[in-house]
């Protein structure tokens, strides 16, 4: 930004009448009008990490996690859900989950994954 | 269970690890006594149940050993990078009432992307992982045992993996996180996209298990460099954490700020920290308070730091406070030692107990201050303001609005400026597709689940947070650097019985002296550096120097490694005083009645040591029905000399303090050479007593005995009456 005086005084009339409890109130007005678009953005979108903390979940270990998600990521699958690829393998192929996510790893399955996912139109 | 007299068995603890389960989950608070509760003698207003094992404040002795536990819960933040090591000063910090267990990270860690595994050596923190986390815990479980408190274990959910260090602290049982977007974006240069969406995460997983959360709004105090012209800022990165946090899942009450009062003395502290305070309790009602001690301006010397953080406390107190924090006063120096961690604990016990309910008497004049308070409140409004007008949050941090030393609206153009699209991890973040699902518990956000469900998780059979058995513990991953293999130099060294001088790590090696020379500054140092090459330390470190005057003096603290170990085996103690049956001095003393005349020698004021041996009330040698005529303070050795003769007394006790210039030893000598005089040196015993005191410094000097710190009047006793029967014989 660029260096300015302070203009408190001016800059701050249209608050200096408000009560306290007015002060208050209007500045949680303001901090949920900065928080909204970025709640907004969490809701909808997801991260590698995010997408690590959902296989940590289901049961794999944090080098499964990690190598699963580099291959849906790469792969440009991530906005499934790496845990749904998972789970839709798993089920496809009656397997366990923690079995389905280590025959992907292995390179097994990835046809079916673009089968099953490829098609789906994007964005929520 | 663990046996108070025997270190906590490290071997022990890593045993059966990948079966361990925490006994609980969630942030508890202490159990506070209710208003007017006497511990001893003493009526508190502001305490919580007493600990059953604990080092009372070094003052308790006088007051019947009480060790009452204020209110607040009191953090202590350990980092020496070994998480075993880390567990033996978790355990001396609970013992001094420390119940919240701050872990630093390892430098950073905060940049690597996913979980580490294993036990690896950290520097300036701790590795966070797995098994470091379980096995803590399951070192805290036993020592809250041992205390009789339940212990917060508490690290960090920042970085960018933010989501994943989430579920492992909620797998685990870790009570309490930092997690902070703003903390990412401002002071770890991470991806503001990433780190706002992985933080949204994260929090819904820290809410699922009542986990405590702290933001991270303190940091903008550290890296400001007139701390107090940030005061608008921090209320506006405090409310945007909360209320992201409150979005995200998660109850007002585990919501809490991490406060700091921004200036210190020489400024009028109070002036400005009061003020800001007062408006941030008021702004944040409801959520809670951390109180963390100023930073900023800690220099090397120990006791500033300790200064500040009593000052600090007093705001909490004055103010309100959930948690304490205490800062290792040796934090401005080095990674922080075991000693320093403790005096952290004592400072903030000492100072919330010493103004135990104090608000029942000493009040804020809120309107005397009102004016600043709404002055801090409206300066953060404006700040909103300009942010909504820029466009949002990620637009005025491209700007430059954050971390700027201007006192808002006031700017000086150097704010720390992030790009939205820029820094680490950028582009990582993808949108959620119209068929994205994640089939999983707690998870925050869009998530296209199936119809019909009761809880995600029964789409694979169960989540590792309703199911830890699904858990998968990693053990090591590196074989040249683990916990064993540091273990083995421990269990080497114990095997041998051998013992080092330590200050973090077992035996390290570590020493500290401080000295005082009569040369300028720099000579000092140099003079300090070769004492101790003399003395064949190791890696000297002048570790704090303070200039007593340019010309007289100057003070010097240094460290340095100790080349040898010490055999345990070969080690002498002391011989403690034998002490007589209690009942053999009674009936001595009833057929042979005994007077005593005693006072403290020379010019030396001290006399509550003597009182104590004398007195009936603290076990004193009266109790025993010995007699005794207390000559007062500053007694002239003549005057003992005297006084013994004209009472017939069997035994003169001089007690003696001050030890400048070795007073003590030429009074000790005087009252010997005295009683030769007089021709009576063959009929009385003459005892020195006093802190510095020891039974072969007196026998060297002419005297019968001497007695040093820890003395009763049982001792006195039991060697009056025993010479007296030697003397019959």
């Amino acid at each position: 930004m660029k260096p300015r005086k302070d203009d408190y005084l001016e800059r701050s009339k249209h608050l200096q009448k408000m009560s306290d409890d007015e002060l208050n109130e209007y500045f949680w007005h303001l901090v949920e009008k900065v928080v909204d678009p970025l709640i907004k953005l969490a809701e909808t979108h997801t991260s590698p990490s995010v997408e690590r903390s959902v296989l940590l979940r289901m049961g794999f270990n944090s080098l499964e996690a990690r190598k699963l998600v580099d291959m849906i990521f790469q792969r440009g699958l991530l906005g499934k859900g790496a845990g749904h690829i998972v789970f839709r393998i798993a089920k496809e192929k009656n397997l366990d989950v923690l079995e389905a996510g280590r025959a992907l790893i292995e390179g097994k399955y990835w046809d079916d994954v673009d089968r099953i996912f490829k098609g789906v139109k994007n964005n929520a | 269970m663990l046996d108070p007299k025997k270190p906590i068995d490290i071997d022990e603890i890593l045993k059966d690890l990948d079966k361990y389960r925490p006994k609980r989950k969630g942030w508890t608070w202490r159990k506070r006594l209710p208003e007017g509760t006497k511990i001893g003698e003493y009526e508190y207003h502001q305490v919580s149940e007493n600990l059953k094992n604990s080092i009372p404040l070094p003052a308790a002795h006088y007051f019947g050993g009480i060790d009452p536990q204020p209110e607040v819960v009191i953090t202590s933040e350990i980092a020496s990078g070994r998480f075993e090591d880390d567990i033996r000063r978790m355990r001396m910090a609970a013992w001094h009432g420390a119940d919240h267990i701050m872990v630093i990270r390892t430098l950073g860690q905060s940049h690597y992307d996913g979980l580490i595994e294993g036990t690896p050596e950290g520097v300036g923190g701790i590795p966070i992982t797995r098994k470091q986390l379980r096995a803590t815990r399951k070192a805290l479980d036993l020592i809250e045992e041992e205390v009789g408190r339940p212990i917060n274990f508490h690290s960090y959910v920042s970085g960018v993996a933010g989501p994943e260090i989430a579920v492992l602290f909620a797998e685990e049982g870790v009570n309490g996180a930092h997690q902070d977007p703003q903390y990412n974006v401002l002071y770890r240069g991470i991806n503001p996209i990433r780190s706002f969406v992985d933080a949204a995460v994260a929090k819904r997983i820290m809410a699922s298990v009542n986990m405590l959360q702290i933001d991270g709004a303190h940091n903008a105090n550290a890296s400001a460099k007139l701390a107090w012209t940030v005061m608008p800022e921090l209320l506006v990165q405090h409310g945007i954490n909360c209320m992201y946090s409150l979005k995200a899942g998660m109850k007002k009450e585990y919501i809490a700020l991490s406060t700091v009062p921004p200036v210190v003395s020489p400024t009028p502290e109070f002036r400005y920290n009061l003020p800001y305070a007062v408006a941030l309790r008021e702004l944040f009602d409801g959520f809670r308070f951390r109180a963390q001690m100023n930073t900023r301006y800690i220099e090397s010397d120990l006791f500033d730091a300790t200064r500040i953080h009593v000052l600090d406390t007093l705001i909490s107190r004055l103010t309100s406070a959930d948690l304490q924090s205490t800062i290792t006063p040796d934090e401005g120096r080095n990674v922080p030692w075991h000693v320093n961690s403790i005096r952290g604990v004592e400072t903030a016990k000492h100072t919330l107990v010493a103004l135990d309910g104090m608000k029942k008497y000493v009040k804020i004049d809120k309107n005397k201050i009102r004016a600043k308070v709404r002055e801090l409140k409206i300066r953060a409004i404006l700040m909103l303001e300009e942010i909504l007008e820029m466009g949002g949050y990620f637009e005025a941090l491209e700007q430059g609005m954050f971390v700027d030393n201007g006192y808002y609206p006031e700017r000086l153009g150097d704010g720390i400026a992030r790009k939205k699209d820029g820094e680490i991890a950028a582009g990582t973040v993808v949108p959620r597709d119209e068929d994205y699902m994640a089939p999983v518990c707690e998870h925050f956000g869009y998530n296209n689940l199936p119809e019909g469900i009761e809880k995600p998780c029964d789409l694979i059979g169960g989540c590792t947070l309703h199911n830890p058995d699904k858990i998968q513990f990693i053990d090591e991953l590196d074989e040249t650097d683990n916990v064993n293999i540091r273990l083995e130099r421990i269990r080497n060294m114990k095997k041998r019985n051998v013992i080092k001088p330590e200050v973090e790590w077992y035996s390290d090696g570590w020493i500290q002296l401080d000295m005082t020379f009569a040369l300028p500054e720099e000579l000092a140092e140099a003079a300090a550096i070769a004492l101790c090459e003399k003395l064949g330390l190791e890696e000297v470190t002048v570790i704090h120097k303070g200039v007593l005057h340019p010309a007289e003096g100057t003070y010097i603290e240094v460290k340095a490694k100790v080349p040898f170990e010490i055999e345990v085996d070969k080690l002498e103690i002391p011989k403690k005083p034998e002490t007589l049956p209690e009942d053999e001095i009674f009936e001595f003393v009833k057929n042979n009645p005994i007077h005593v005349v005693a006072g403290t020698v020379g010019n030396d004021e001290h006399s509550v040591g003597l009182r104590e041996i004398l007195d009936i009330k603290h076990g004193g040698i009266e109790k025993y029905g010995i007699k005794y005529t207390y000559l007062g303070t500053s007694v002239p050795p003549e005057k003992l000399i005297d006084a013994a003769i004209e009472t017939g007394a069997k035994a003169i006790l001089a007690s003696m303090i001050i030890t400048h210039n070795d007073v003590h030893i030429q009074n000790m000598k005087k009252l010997h050479e005295l009683a030769i005089e007089k021709g009576i040196r063959d009929k009385i015993l003459i005892i020195a007593g006093g802190t510095q005191i020891n039974n072969d410094l007196a026998v060297e000097n002419g005297l019968d005995a001497g007695f040093g710190r820890g003395t009763k009047g049982i001792h006195v006793a039991s060697f009056i009456v025993k010479k007296l029967k030697e003397k019959q014989k």
